[in-house]
């Protein structure tokens, strides 16, 4: 297919972007020493990470773990009382920042308006409008048959992909999502594998919250476990998934690794 | 009985006639419920939409103070406005009262707090809802407002419409400051309580049933576009 997820027109004589490559220019992501908390309740305790690499990093963790506040906090719409988060170098505070990164939220929240018009909206807001490049996210998105139904009236698997094809429409170089694919059936599900897929092969960088350890494992090349608003391991799936570092990852999976190697083994 | 059959029969005939007095009143009666609908919602759909999503000092208060007037009796008002536009009153150099104007200022203090605290509570209740994404999105102030105003135009319009209807049925407020003058201001709902009172219920009642289809023709406009939109 030679539809960009990026917008920008792909060329043949030029190879793809190379996705192993370590920088979009946003990376690496450093986040140093970030406490929060709400109502006196410490919820994020001290949490320092660096992700360098350019592919799909999975965020995971019990329920109540502090996934979604920590993703809010690296998208910027979160502030944390104190600690620093920073895209290469650059302060997540500054909107600059903020504008190269999109978030697809569990609950996709869409505009009352037709599935077309919510892509054009965003188009709009970027001053990057074109029919061209809303016919060609809606197409991306499986959606091009849709486009003048209501937003709200798509299913929920439908509703999800026009959100990712939304978050796409500003050409981010990051894409931050929570739970992306929580409440959709296997076949809902693969389409939005493949959308992240296809983006992260655009070498936009992908950070992905997810419960679902098969998911975690189809996609991911590097695992980030919370524990109760700790940093408990940050390996890559390989390790993760066969030797995890942590105690608290290794009870984490060792249910899964049990059933999973029986069926197949990994 | 009979003079009560005889005034539907000539009621109607003065309908469908287009009876000149009763479409002078008519139209009177609309230009200021619109004009003063009109100019409630210029000010109360943005009002409204910043008191939902804004902080501020002095919000609290705002909040209270359109909540409070919300309830305000109209004749209270209308004594009001009386006092501020006669010819002693601070306003009483603009000539103003027992004119059109005074009615359609009359009117539009009336329906103001009913907009902006409808608006507030409608924009609230999505702007919860949509606040994270349009922060993600990095909108601004204003693009947050107007977007959440054409995001709830279905419920913007009954306000406007609740508006309208609390604007054209209004009897006490609009006597005290427009005077019921023949030709001059006088509207479907004073004429009514005139005619009635005089015996005249021929008139009154054509005004009343054209009262009424106004509020039908309005609904029935709110439903289908309800309809077409979600
Ligand atoms: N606004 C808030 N006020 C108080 N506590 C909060 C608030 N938001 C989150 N929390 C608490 O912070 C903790 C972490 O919440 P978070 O939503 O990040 O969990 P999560 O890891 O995403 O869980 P899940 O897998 O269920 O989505 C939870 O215990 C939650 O109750
Ligand atoms: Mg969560």
């Amino acid at each position: 297919m030679n539809i960009s997820l990026t917008g920008q027109p792909v060329s043949r004589k030029t190879p793809a972007r190379d996705p192993s490559r370590t920088s979009t220019g946003l990376l690496p992501l450093t986040v140093r020493s970030v406490n929060l908390s709400i109502d006196g309740t410490a919820l994020l305790k001290d949490i320092s990470l660096t992700i360098d690499n350019n592919k799909i990093t999975a965020l995971m963790g019990h329920n109540g773990a502090g996934k979604s506040l920590l993703i809010r906090v690296l998208h910027g719409i979160l502030t944390p009382q104190s600690g620093q988060v920073e895209w290469n170098g650059q302060p997540v505070e500054d909107i600059k920042v903020r504008k190269r990164q999109s978030m697809v939220f569990q609950k996709p929240v869409l505009l009352r308006r037709s599935v077309a018009a919510n892509i054009d909206y965003v188009l709009a807001l970027r001053k990057l409008s074109s029919k061209t490049r809303r016919d060609e996210l809606l197409q991306i998105a499986g959606l091009s048959e849709k486009a003048k139904q209501q937003a709200r009236s798509l299913s929920g698997g439908e509703q999800q992909r026009l959100a990712i094809a939304r978050a796409l429409a500003t050409n981010p170089e990051v894409l931050l999502m929570d739970e992306p694919t929580a409440n959709l059936d296997p076949q809902a599900t693969s389409r939005i594998e493949s959308l992240i897929h296809q983006a992260s092969e655009q070498a936009i960088k992908i950070i992905l919250v997810t419960h679902d350890l098969a998911q975690a494992q189809r996609v991911a090349d590097d695992v980030i476990f919370l524990d109760n608003g700790n940093v408990a391991e940050h390996s890559s799936a390989t390790t993760f998934f066969t030797q995890p570092a942590s105690a608290a990852g290794h009870s984490y999976i060792s249910g899964y690794l049990q059933t999973a190697t029986e069926k197949r083994p990994l | 009985m009979q003079d009560f059959q005889h005034s539907f029969t000539y009621a109607f005939r003065l309908v469908v006639q287009a009876d000149a007095t009763l479409l002078e009143i008519v139209s009177l009666s609309l230009r200021v419920s619109v004009g003063a609908t009109l100019l409630a919602c210029l000010i109360g759909l943005p009002l409204g939409a910043i008191l939902a999503t804004r902080d501020f000092p002095g919000k609290w208060l705002l909040t209270v103070i359109t909540n409070t007037l919300m309830g305000m009796p109209p004749v209270v008002l209308g004594l009001l406005v009386y006092m501020l536009l006669s010819r002693a009153g601070p306003l009483g150099w603009l000539e103003m009262l027992y004119t059109p104007g005074a009615m359609i200022l009359v009117q539009f203090l009336l329906v103001l707090p009913i907009v902006t605290a409808l608006t507030r509570q409608i924009i609230e209740d999505s702007w919860q809802e949509y606040k994270e994404q349009f922060r993600s999105l990095c909108l601004s102030n204003t693009t947050t407002i107007l977007t959440l105003l054409w995001d709830t135009r279905n419920g913007l319009l009954t306000a406007a419409l609740a508006g309208f209807a609390r604007a054209i049925s209004e009897v006490g407020a609009v006597i005290i400051v427009g005077g019921n003058i023949n030709h001059l201001t006088r509207v479907m709902t004073t004429a009514i309580a005139l005619e009635t009172s005089k015996g005249d219920l021929a008139l009154a009642l054509a005004l009343g049933m054209i009262l009424l289809s106004i509020a039908l023709v309005v609904n029935a406009l709110v439903y289908s576009a309800r309809l077409r939109v979600t």
